[in-house]
């Protein structure tokens, strides 16, 4: 066929729902039971008092298939509402981790050089480990652990995207 | 609180029975067990609410969809936990994917052992997530009545479908307060039914313009109730449009209608598929562009603009991409659609319409339902015909189970209003007929409810006979026995050398006894000849009966659209054969 396969998108989406039990799991399920992928999915409650958590979420698919994805998540009973945010506009991206180091000499050294470049503050130490905590865009975080691991990099907590929009308007 | 509720306080089980009263339920389908005792207690110290033991819980669902989608309301189950809400299962996953109203009420083990395993335990929760529209598990009396309100309000409100509430036993015999409907207001689930006035205006203006159009319908139609029926007869009417009918929408359109071109898909008529594929425009109508319908999908209806009114979101682009998507109800839309065209005085291009129905009258000149007359053989669509000729004129609700039976059902028998044909149509459950029908004759007891089965299907929940003895049922059981799982078969013969792996019926049931032990009638009939009488009798005894007919067994379906072929690639017959005489290689993989 002469025309080009549909590209595939990456997209950021936040999910706000009901802080009620399942309700993680109908999000879940639901990408498992129809197939979309999950690249990072995180949860918290936003408001205690009202019961509201929100759902950042990083997928990826052709658009015929981040339309669904909305279009399904916005059908399960206990969500508020769908944003994306890779649609409406600039937004931000923030992921932290946690990552631990074990080397010494000119290793540790640089490992604590390079720490320095990326405001990675050392958050545990003995007197051969590290740990450092990095906080940033994903991309970010990828090139920091890419360059930890020949220095002794052996072992790495992310906690996915957190996301918002940027400017003065809410969802 | 009344001072009412306030001197006697109920429990968990009375206010479960008194929300299912508020919000006006007659009948329960169910089957007790430990877990849901308390309830079947406050069910015997009561007489509001009727209780009809079914024999097997997915009986129990079935039961409960007939009787929701031959009256509209919602279908309500009763099962306890474990096993009873395991078996509900595939009856939930029925109603999900056909969109059929359903409350489910699940018993389940006391809330402090949940989790230890304990003994008729399951995660129902958890199991049901995926095939229901939403389900519940109540931890807090408090919160009981309100989350049965509220799962009435979500099974029937949106695209419609089944709704579990989980009830531990301890929730069931703690005292608790009660809440009326009234006091309901859901705060995350409001689906959109009011159509976007922009989408009509553009609904309006590209129908007006079209030179080959096509209404395809489908079971929103029926979902959104008798009205939508009505409005879609009159926009056919008005515009002298033809219109098809899915599996689910048979009878939206009443099939005398001149304009209506028969069932589209996979089964449907070769001037339906065909003027699907050459339309111009496409007006699809609470229908899903499911796969069964479309044929290949990137061959599906090549040139034409697509509008698709639906209220679920999630249906619009998901097969098919439209070019105007109208999230509503049918109904409401329909309504919408109808002022506008009158508004604007549209009047349809009679000269291209004229031209269009010529090429349709020479696709329906094909004849493509026909089929070889034959003098003692009974062929299985000369039954459903007969039988469509002699039940014309009486109320009459046809159930089927899932084959060939069901596809000949739906071609031969003619529907002339919504809410007469219950089949299991996205999940293709074979078990379905025969509790379904029992529902339907729950709620209509005077009307003739037929459950066309195949000698395959029936076995399936042939248990629930005993459900149908117990309550007098006077449900017909039209068995188009062919000795094999025909469309099994069928497909054997179409895509796999006729290697008839398994498809036949071996040691079947002797059905006249069958029929003789259940205390209904049994008759058989194998000769063209006696047919008629057969049916006469079936429908003038007053009781159950099973009719055995023995059919040609080696009749297949036709037409037929074979998997991983487009709308005009349909084969008419058994001569007609794809290419060297199998599916595509690429239609193989296809179910």
């Amino acid at each position: 066929m002469p025309s080009s396969q549909p590209s595939i998108e990456r997209h950021t989406i936040v999910v706000v729902v009901d802080n009620e039990p399942g309700v993680l799991a109908r999000v879940i399920g639901l990408f498992a039971g129809r197939g979309y992928n999950i690249e990072s999915l995180t949860v918290a409650e936003v408001d205690a008092a009202a019961g509201v958590s929100r759902i950042n979420l990083v997928t990826s698919g052709t658009p015929m298939v981040i339309e669904q994805i909305k279009a399904q998540l916005d059908r399960l009973v206990p969500v508020h509402s769908v944003h994306d945010l890779t649609e409406a506009g600039p937004h931000i991206e923030r992921e932290l981790a946690l990552i631990k180091v074990v080397a010494t000499g000119e290793r540790r050294i640089e490992s604590l050089r390079l720490a320095d470049i990326f405001r990675a503050r050392v958050v545990d130490s003995t007197i051969e480990s590290f740990v450092f905590e990095v906080t940033g865009a994903p991309e970010k975080l990828d090139a920091f652990v890419k360059l930890m691991v020949p220095l002794g990099l052996v072992e790495l907590a992310r906690t996915g995207v957190a996301a918002i929009a940027r400017g003065g308007r809410s969802l | 609180m009344s001072s009412e509720s306030a001197a006697t306080p109920l429990n968990g089980a009375e206010i479960v029975l008194k929300a299912l009263v508020d919000q006006g339920v007659e009948v329960i389908f169910g089957y007790p067990g430990g877990a849901v005792l308390p309830l079947y207690d406050a069910l015997f110290k009561q007489n509001r609410l009727r209780h009809v033991l079914v024999r097997h819980e997915q009986a129990a669902v079935h039961a409960a969809e007939g009787y929701a989608r031959s009256t509209g309301k919602v279908g309500v189950v009763l099962v306890t936990s474990g096993p009873g809400a395991t078996n509900a299962v595939t009856g939930l996953t029925d109603a999900l994917m056909d969109s059929v109203p359903i409350v489910c009420l699940t018993g389940q083990v006391p809330t402090h052992l949940i989790g230890n395993d304990a003994f008729q335990e399951a995660d129902t929760t958890g199991i049901t997530r995926p095939c229901t529209k939403h389900n519940y598990l109540v931890k807090d009396v408090c919160k009981l009545a309100r989350i049965v309100h509220e799962a009435f309000w979500v099974a029937r409100n949106g695209r419609p479908g089944p709704v579990v509430i989980d009830l531990p036993k301890d929730v069931l015999v703690a005292p608790g307060p009660y809440t009326a409907p009234e006091s309901v207001v859901h705060r995350t689930y409001r689906p959109r039914t009011e159509p976007d006035p922009a989408a009509i205006d553009r609904t309006v203006e590209i129908l007006a313009g079209a030179k080959r159009p096509i209404i395809y319908a489908g079971g929103g139609i029926i979902n959104s109730g008798p009205e939508a029926s009505r409005l879609l007869t009159e926009l056919v009417e008005r515009t002298g449009y033809p219109c098809t009918l899915t599996l689910m929408g048979l009878g939206a359109l009443p099939a005398a209608d001149p304009r209506f071109l028969g069932m589209v898909g996979m089964h449907g008529t070769f001037e339906a598929n065909n003027a699907m594929h050459d339309c111009d425009v496409m007006l699809c109508v609470g229908a899903r562009f499911d796969d069964r319908v479309t044929g290949r999908i990137n061959a599906f209806s090549p040139n034409s603009v697509k509008i698709h009114i639906d209220i679920d979101p999630s249906s619009i682009n998901k097969n098919v991409r439209v070019d105007v998507p109208v999230v509503g109800d049918c109904g409401k839309a329909l309504a919408a659609i109808l002022a506008r065209w009158s508004d604007r005085k549209c009047q349809p291009d009679r000269k291209a319409l004229g031209r269009w129905w010529a090429q349709i009258a020479q696709w329906q000149a094909r004849n493509c339902l026909a089929y070889e007359r034959t003098d003692r053989i009974i062929k299985p669509q000369y039954a459903i015909e007969r039988l469509y000729a002699l039940t014309r004129g009486r109320e009459t609700f046809i159930t089927t189970e899932v084959g060939q039976h069901q596809m000949w059902a739906a071609q031969h028998f003619k529907f002339e209003a919504p809410n007469h044909w219950l089949t299991s149509g996205g999940l293709g459950t074979m078990g379905y007929g025969l509790p379904a029908a029992m529902g339907v004759q729950i709620a209509h007891p005077d009307a003739l409810v037929i459950d066309i089965a195949g000698e395959a299907s029936i076995l399936m929940n042939i248990q629930e006979m005993s459900t149908v003895a117990q309550y007098r049922l006077p449900v017909k059981v039209f068995i188009l026995n062919n000795q094999y799982m025909g469309m099994v078969r069928q497909w054997q013969e179409l895509n796999h050398g006729g290697r008839y792996a398994e498809s036949y019926s071996e040691a079947l049931p002797d059905f006249v006894k069958l029929a003789d032990a259940f205390g209904a009638t049994g008759l058989r009939v194998g000769d063209a000849a006696d047919l008629d009488d057969a049916i006469r009798r079936m429908i003038d005894l007053p009781g159950a009966v099973i009719v055995d007919v023995a059919v040609d067994p080696a009749e297949n379906c036709f037409p037929m659209i074979p998997s991983g072929a487009a709308h005009n690639q349909m084969l008419l017959g058994p001569a007609d054969r794809p290419g060297d005489g199998r599916a595509s290689e690429e239609g193989m993989v296809l179910v």
